[in-house]
């Protein structure tokens, strides 16, 4: 059975849960403070001097956008499986696919996005040099969408549990590891003077892989969390 | 039905993998012992010391086939996994959640003895090269499916769950070790790669090598039908077979061990 179209239940699902997290929109800006404070801690930990602080500011950027992504993973499937939502997108007969490609796309959009806004401030504040910020954040654009893709499966798998705690954390992280290696290391191609393009295609071939087969794996998951 | 496909069926049923695996486990134990003894004698006796590292590069023949187990069992745990999710063998699931600690072993086996030979070879325990820092996030993937799988109340749902993860772990484990070579690379030109010379390899370091890959293989099916049997007996501790062969089963084991 299979009510409305496929459009319908996309972007019914997005305005829903997009509804949803304004009426909370103090949590929105939870993983936007979040990083701002790290990228503080940093020249507190480190030490004021300029020349130490720039040399590291593509790599804490990257750290930090990392860290704040995992904050608001937890929310994305947790109420939807308590509240039995999951079960009616299951037996909706809507493309699973779909929407789970409508949950990665939401939290992208609150928290992929607000962090690649905020990241060439820090980079700045943290001394990087200006030509370097635009090889930031296309990195960061083509990395996030993939953290988002990764962090739906992840809290998919674990959205029937009663609390993921730093599960959420271990499962990402170590399949994060590509993204932070090439957006980390277009950056720092680009301020030794060298080229990008080698780290942001690799990082481009990810995107596409990860956004095509992501909704799949999470789609999968989810349907093990409702079952 | 196909002979084949009824004999799948009959050695995936809980009794019958209980009863086949209990006859076969001697044999892998006794032949993980015999052949791994052979191959110690012989890599750490008979063959001759590295002329460039000395005795200490024989730490390789317990590090290599580790390292190889490492990737291997997770491949395996990936395979069952897949198994389990497509035809919900629920053997194949044992199979997964029982070989994950093995894998596990076998990685941190492969990261101690990595760094005990790094002292006198790099003159550091830990280097962050590319295969140590793959290694290390690949124990750590292995603690991702571990950890999710502990964490569900419900063992099948859990070995769902496991099994999807250790499917994207074994799709990205090329994907993590590529980037990390790459980022080596990057990061500190070339580091000192005395292992990579792998196909010129004597014959007197070549055979304790193999032996002892044998070995590690062996010990792995064994090790793996020894916990599975366990487990087995504990998901089914409700059922017949298990209460005419063990009375009181399901007392002691109502629902998941800690």
């Amino acid at each position: 059975m299979r009510n409305g179209s496929a459009r319908a239940a996309f972007v019914g699902l997005l305005a829903r849960d997009g509804m949803g997290l304004w009426r909370r929109r103090g949590e929105l800006l939870s993983p936007l403070m979040f990083a701002v404070m790290v990228a503080t801690l940093f020249p507190l930990a480190l030490g004021p001097e300029a020349a130490r602080l720039s040399s590291v500011a593509g790599g804490v950027c990257w750290v930090i956008v990392l860290l704040a992504g995992q904050l608001s993973l937890d929310a994305l499937f947790r109420s939807d499986a308590e509240d039995g939502s999951l079960d009616a997108m299951l037996v909706s007969g809507q493309s699973l696919y779909l929407l789970a490609l409508a949950k990665i796309l939401l939290h992208w959009l609150t928290t992929g996005l607000p962090l690649l806004l905020v990241a060439p401030a820090i980079a700045l504040a943290l001394g990087m040099p200006k030509f370097g910020v635009t090889t930031l954040m296309l990195a960061l654009l083509l990395g996030t969408p993939q953290l988002s893709v990764l962090g739906a499966c992840a809290a998919a798998l674990t959205a029937s549990l009663r609390r993921s705690g730093i599960l959420l954390a271990l499962i990402v992280l170590p399949l994060a590891v590509p993204v932070l290696i090439f957006g980390a290391g277009a950056v720092e191609a680009v301020l030794v003077g060298g080229q990008a393009s080698q780290a942001l295609l690799l990082l481009a071939a990810g995107a596409v892989l990860s956004l095509a087969f992501g909704p799949l794996v999470c789609a999968s998951a989810m349907r093990m969390s409702a079952s | 039905m196909h002979p084949l496909w009824l004999w799948f069926h009959k050695t995936g049923s809980p009794p019958m993998f209980y009863r086949l695996a209990g006859k076969l486990m001697p044999w892998f134990w006794a032949l993980a012992v015999i052949i791994g003894v052979i191959g110690l004698y012989l890599g750490l006796v008979r063959a001759p010391a590295d002329y460039l590292q000395g005795e200490s590069a024989r730490i390789m023949y317990i590090h290599v086939p580790s390292a190889w187990m490492s990737m291997f069992i997770f491949a395996f745990m990936a395979f069952c996994g897949a198994l389990a999710l497509i035809w919900h063998v629920k053997i194949s699931e044992v199979l997964m959640i029982s070989a994950a600690p093995i894998g596990m072993g076998f990685t941190v086996v492969t990261l101690i003895t990595g760094s005990l030979w790094g002292r006198p070879t790099w003159g550091t325990y830990w280097e962050w090269d590319a295969r140590m820092t793959s290694e290390l996030v690949l124990l750590f993937l292995y603690f991702g499916v571990q950890g999710l799988y502990s964490a569900f109340d419900d063992r099948r749902k859990g070995a769902r769950a496991a099994a999807i993860l250790a499917l994207i772990g074994l799709v990205n484990l090329p994907i993590i070790h590529y980037s990390v070579e790459w980022w080596n690379t990057l990061h500190q030109g070339s580091s000192i790669k005395l292992l990579s010379g792998k196909s010129t390899i004597h014959p007197s370091m070549l055979w304790p090598l193999l032996l002892m890959a044998i070995a590690t293989k062996f010990w792995f099916v064994a090790s793996l039908l020894h916990r599975a049997r366990g487990d087995v007996l504990e998901m089914e501790s409700g059922k017949d077979w298990v209460q005419q062969m063990l009375p009181g089963a399901a007392e002691s084991a109502d629902g998941k061990a800690p």
